[in-house]
């Protein structure tokens, strides 16, 4: 066998590999676009209905209740009351307010639930996981950080995470900020479990054992040579864990829990269209089916990541 | 094979401590008191609120309630915080009334994940797995209560049952063959909501686990040797591919437990879900704690059962 490293040199790098096998699943790529969407809606929401406000969703129009989607405004609304462009594109509530603009402002809130309390459980799951998996050995007392640290986790699995969400967002004052951080604060333990089987993995290999050898301070270590391979997991179970805050959000509003008015996320619009299901079906199916195509992309793209990276499932 | 067992337990028993404790303090570190319930009523005077607090031992230090809360439930004698009711048999009524529901839901769960998943497996990538492997990420990705909306206009539009709560009322002298029916039409519509996640999960699951067995060496040499797909498939992979799932039964009892919050709202069914949701409305301590430590309690005992099972059928785990 010749050591000729121009022979050795794999044909493509990783993430061209990625690319490669991402692109030819269509489910993932067609996830991938309805995200991408998502994203200007949301960024295009928050600046059209708050910063510059071309969409107002909380302007009450009283003789405009329940018309039906792309219905022109009744002849008594005032003039500066009425929706951009004359006409309501999803027609318009209980209150005579724009579902359209209500939708497209709520885009932005159900995103950044999901992103804030996906960001909030990594940290704690990457962190835990982290410490688990690299200071494991470590003594304290009588029992190592590990077995703390892992049985702790036991300990949360075994509780209806559900029930821990509502428990303490109807305990804690009423905010989207509480029911984004209670999400993130019950739905680390999966992270936490896989990134310290991850980091049990990388600590035995060659390179970080090459990299203790040359006397790299431990932290660097962690930080610029094990965390970076441990991350591929994490992105998959982010993007999915993105999909389940979302939908959780839309139980704790059909409970009465979630996030309290004026502000719009696509749960509560459904949760208040749930009532009027016969006489407005809009309220009800607009943004049930946006829930669907959101959380089903990010699903799908979640599961094209976990193909594309992982080379065990490649192979077959 | 008694050592694993016991060393098994041992864990358990540790680990059920650390759940009480998780489950006691973390109730008590939410702000919200049960007697800031009815703020608004000017009849509640200060000495009143002392009193409840008094009563429930409310001012005393957190180690010293789960001292309290740890006797009274142990004796049995712990009470209600809303009707002074003892708190166990309240729940055991309510988990009698949720058991066909778990029973039925779980049943469904465990026939059909497993041969969707297996016939996925076996003819990856054609039109069916392609379909179930599209419908399963469908059916996780819709929310629960707007599909159970929609179910239930459909069920009652359809064929024109009533679905909502246990059983109709006003049914009590008619036929017996009717009656039946109702409630098999009540039970019905809200297990398969409840169980429509759970086939979805374990059902990828399965087919993931059914291709990894597939691509294993025994299978390529069970082909080679000239045997036919159908003794290779269920003679000599299947097996293999469902014994990890002996160790998935308990852990799915969490999540049907959480999700029967939502879904016996949905059908007004009064079960273990709904005794929860209205004890946190009415901040009932005692309920809550004691609701999710039995949640935990069997969970911790599902998944004891499963890893012994999984022992017994499969030497290789007892010796790590």
């Amino acid at each position: 066998m010749s050591v000729d490293s121009e022979a050795m040199a794999p044909p493509e790098t990783p993430w061209q590999e990625f690319l490669r096998i991402f692109k030819k699943d269509y489910q993932a790529l067609f996830g991938f676009w309805v995200l991408i969407l998502l994203l200007v809606t949301a960024v295009a929401g928050k600046a059209f209905t708050e910063w510059w406000v071309l969409f107002d969703p909380e302007v009450v129009r009283l003789t405009d209740k329940f018309l039906p989607p792309f219905s022109v405004p009744s002849l008594d609304s005032l003039s500066v009351d009425r929706p951009f462009g004359g006409v309501y594109l999803m027609g318009t509530d209980e209150l005579g307010r724009d579902v359209f603009a209500r939708m497209f402002q709520g885009s932005f809130v159900s995103l950044s639930i999901g992103f804030v309390a996906v960001g909030i459980s990594l940290g704690i799951g990457i962190l835990l996981g982290g410490v688990a998996g690299f200071y494991g050995h470590v003594k304290l007392g009588f029992i190592t950080i590990e077995t703390l640290i892992m049985r702790f986790t036991d300990a949360m699995m075994c509780f209806p995470t559900f029930f821990l969400i509502l428990t303490a967002v109807a305990l804690l004052p009423p905010s989207i900020y509480t029911i984004m951080i209670i999400i993130g604060l019950f739905s680390w333990m999966g992270t936490a479990r896989f990134v310290r089987a991850e980091f049990l993995s990388i600590r035995e290999q060659d390179y970080v054992i090459a990299a203790k050898a040359l006397g790299i301070p431990e932290v660097r270590i962690i930080f610029r040579h094990m965390v970076p391979n441990a991350l591929a997991p994490v992105f998959v179970s982010a993007t999915i864990g993105v999909a389940s805050a979302i939908l959780t959000e839309s139980g704790l509003s059909f409970l009465g829990f979630g996030v309290p008015p004026p502000d719009a996320t696509w749960g509560n619009i459904l949760s208040d269209g749930k009532g009027f299901i016969f006489d407005a079906p809009w309220l009800f199916f607009i943004p049930g089916m946006a829930i669907f195509v959101v959380v089903l992309a990010f699903n799908l793209v979640g599961e094209g990541l976990r193909e594309a990276l992982n080379p065990k499932l490649r192979s077959r | 094979m008694w050592n694993f067992i016991l060393r098994n337990i041992g864990q358990r028993l540790i680990l059920l401590i650390i759940v009480s404790f998780v489950a006691h303090s973390f109730i008590h570190l939410a702000p919200g008191e049960p007697s800031e319930v009815d703020p608004m009523n000017p009849r509640m005077k200060p000495e009143d609120i002392a009193k409840i607090r008094a009563a429930f031992h409310l001012d005393d230090p957190l180690h010293v309630q789960y001292a309290y809360w740890i006797r009274d439930l142990a004796s049995g004698e712990l009470k209600s915080f809303k009707d002074s009711q003892p708190v166990l048999p309240k729940i055991w009524d309510r988990f009698l009334n949720s058991l066909p529901l778990f029973i039925l839901a779980t049943i469904l769960v465990w026939t059909w994940a497993f041969p969707a998943g297996i016939y996925g497996a076996v003819f990856r990538g054609g039109v069916y797995d392609r379909g179930t492997v599209f419908l399963s990420y469908a059916l996780i990705s819709v929310p629960g209560f707007f599909l159970s909306y929609l179910a239930i206009l459909w069920v009652v539009g359809w064929f024109g049952v009533p679905v909502i709560s246990i059983k109709t009322f006003g049914l009590e002298h008619a036929e017996p063959a009717y009656k039946m029916m109702d409630r098999v039409w009540h039970l019905v519509i809200p297990s398969v909501m409840a169980a429509i996640g759970g086939i979805a999960v374990l059902s990828r699951y399965v087919r993931s686990q059914m291709l990894e067995v597939l691509s294993q060496d025994y299978v390529r040499t069970a082909r080679a040797k000239g045997l036919d797909e159908d003794t290779v498939i269920y003679g000599h992979a299947l097996g293999n591919a469902l014994l990890p799932f002996v160790t998935m039964f308990g852990l799915l009892l969490p999540g049907l437990i959480g999700g029967s919050v939502i879904f016996e709202q949905i059908f007004a069914w009064p079960g273990l879900g709904r005794l929860a949701y209205e004890a946190i409305l009415a901040r009932d301590f005692p309920i809550i704690m004691t609701l999710n430590f039995i949640a935990a309690v069997l969970t911790l005992a599902g998944t004891l059962l499963s890893d012994i099972l999984y022992a017994v059928v499969d030497p290789r785990i007892r010796l790590h």
